[in-house]
């Protein structure tokens, strides 16, 4: 492929919104009220119309007759880019508004800095989505704060999902080669740039939530290189069901 | 106040509705009134609800991005249309919360159809086309009946389920165009389906009760039977033009009569379903208690938060 890091570049954003999409559109019917089921699913909506811009460019770069839902569905486990944070289960709903809280902190940010891209395409994308993902942003703080100062047992189940979830936000800055290769194009975000004010961010919204930041210095990673947590392989087959069972149809 | 005050008043109400004037939220109304239109709205609201699971159950094994992002859209609809039918069901003076306890406890009813599994894509292309289509024929009419909360409500939902309508119908186009894989799974969707969506348009007349009085107040405008022989009749020629088979051997067009005739609908079926006994009633209710259950420490938590929140404000006042 002649473009082969832009490629991954595109990749390794648009699994971020990926695989969260995924996991938020599991929710649909089962949420705590109504108006939390529309969110959610709303946010899935969104993340899965950022990952069709995505990956409608991802497949004209590869230009090898692979539609977006190749891309989206035909890969390997070991092909899969996103973060680990992204692809937790939805243990309740703490850790589903934690998870969501600590990657749209990131992701507003992450966008803002990818609006400047040379890369005119992709400014576009974060263009368009900055919109939506501001308001996932304050739709996440706003649980995190209501749970953190709400009761007893909601602050008990918000701290779980952050200490738990702590361990996987160390990744979201960490740089893979394409990136590096992007940044030194003018095209790429150097996320690296990212990390202080993402850790100040969050932990300003967890003290008014009058939750502890955890200490924990431990951290994993390995999503960007697509080694993953066991979790991923579940949600890729219900991901890739249809196209797997069916290959070559038009839906 | 005296009977004949009430009858007074009653007299005047029906009066009104003869003029086809709306019937507000802060108006007088018969006590049978406000009870009917509690039962039939929040049994919609209900349906719209519950009817999320089944789709819901497909989202995160659509075939393609663009069939994932319109299915999220559409099940995101129907909560919406859940939404809003218990606000205009609160405008009667019962509460969302009094609404889902009678749901979760099994005394409110909603539409059975919502209680047949989805086992393939394809069912939701059947359930747009089909469930949808017999839904818009039961509420169209609505759009003009007295209670002025309920009639603006349906219009705004009947737009949306038309769209849904048409989306689901153009599901069945491809999957009926494509492989014969393909042609096989809309054709077995539609022989699941068909029957119970045409149960979904109630009991035969003869059975259906409560059906005078909501003729009067424009609850029901159109008979079951009739609307059942509306729906066919729309229906059937666009199977036809897909190539898809209904699933009964005895429909055939009745030049005379203009329309279907029909075979018979096992209503043993239809009453079983109705009485809680259907292939997925119990999956259905465990579902969305427990989602309520599930949820309660969130609701207490975010009520208990906005407390502190209007203390610390009271406090910052003084
Ligand atoms: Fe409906
Ligand atoms: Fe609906
Ligand atoms: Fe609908």
């Amino acid at each position: 492929m002649k473009n082969e890091n832009l490629y991954n570049y595109i990749l390794g954003i648009a699994d971020n919104s990926l695989i969260l999409g995924q996991r938020m559109g599991e929710l649909c019917g089962h949420g705590p009220s109504l108006e939390t089921d529309i969110a959610c699913t709303n946010i899935s909506l969104d993340l899965f119309g950022q990952v069709r811009s995505y990956f409608q460019y991802a497949s004209k770069i590869a230009g090898d007759n692979r539609s977006e839902d190749d891309i989206a569905m035909l890969r390997k486990e070991r092909e899969y880019k996103n973060v680990l944070l992204v692809e937790q289960p939805n243990t309740d709903f703490a850790y589903t508004m934690a998870r969501q809280f600590l990657f749209d902190v990131y992701h507003l940010a992450f966008l803002s800095e990818l609006q400047k891209s040379t890369d005119l395409t992709l400014s576009a994308i974060a263009n368009k989505c900055i919109k939506e993902v501001s308001y996932h942003e304050r739709f996440s703080s706003d649980w995190v704060k209501r749970l953190g100062d709400g009761t007893e047992e909601s602050k008990a189940k918000m701290q779980d999902a952050i200490n738990y979830l702590w361990t996987y936000t160390d990744e979201l800055f960490h740089q893979t080669e394409a990136d590096k290769i992007m940044v030194s194009e003018g095209a790429g975000v150097d996320v690296t740039k990212l990390k202080e004010a993402y850790y100040k961010n969050v932990g300003d919204l967890l003290e008014v939530a009058t939750l502890e930041i955890p200490e924990s210095k431990y951290f994993q990673k390995g999503g960007k290189e697509g080694i993953h947590t066991e979790h991923l392989g579940y949600l890729l087959s219900d991901l890739q069901y249809m196209q797997r069972t069916y290959p070559n149809m038009e839906w | 106040m005296s009977e004949e005050q009430i009858r007074s008043l009653e007299n005047q109400f029906e009066a009104r509705i003869a003029r086809d004037e709306k019937i507000e939220p802060k108006d007088w109304m018969p006590e049978k009134y406000r009870k009917t239109h509690i039962r039939q709205m929040s049994q919609h609201a209900h349906s719209e609800v519950v009817g999320m699971l089944p789709e819901g159950n497909w989202i995160t094994r659509a075939p393609s991005l663009r069939r994932k992002v319109a299915l999220l859209a559409k099940v995101q609809d129907e909560a919406g249309h859940g939404l809003y039918l218990y606000s205009a069901c609160e405008t009667l003076g019962i509460s969302r919360d009094e609404l889902y306890d009678q749901l979760h406890s099994g005394k409110a009813k909603y539409s059975s159809i919502f209680n047949y599994p989805t086992v393939t894509w394809a069912d939701m292309g059947a359930i747009g086309w089909l469930v949808d289509g017999a839904a818009i024929i039961n509420q169209v009419p609505l759009c003009n009946t007295s209670y002025g909360p309920y009639a603006r409500a349906m219009i705004r939902v009947c737009k949306e389920e038309s769209f849904h309508q048409r989306q689901g119908y153009e599901i069945m186009i491809k999957l009926a165009n494509g492989t014969p894989e393909q042609k096989e799974l809309a054709q077995d969707a539609l022989n699941r389906w068909w029957w119970p969506s045409l149960m979904m348009l109630g009991p035969t007349d003869a059975e259906s009760i409560h059906t005078e009085q909501s003729m009067k107040w424009k609850l029901k405008r159109k008979s079951n039977d009739d609307l059942r022989q509306q729906f066919i009749d729309q229906t059937v020629p666009q199977a036809e033009l897909i190539g898809l088979t209904i699933p009964d051997p005895d429909l055939k067009w009745n030049e005379e009569k203009g329309c279907y005739d029909f075979g018979e609908i096992n209503w043993d079926e239809f009453w079983q379903v109705v009485k809680g006994h259907g292939p997925c009633n119990k999956e259905r209710m465990k579902a969305r208690v427990g989602a309520w259950e599930e949820g309660e420490w969130v609701r207490d938590a975010a009520m208990a938060h906005a407390e502190k929140k209007q203390e610390r404000k009271q406090k910052q006042a003084v």
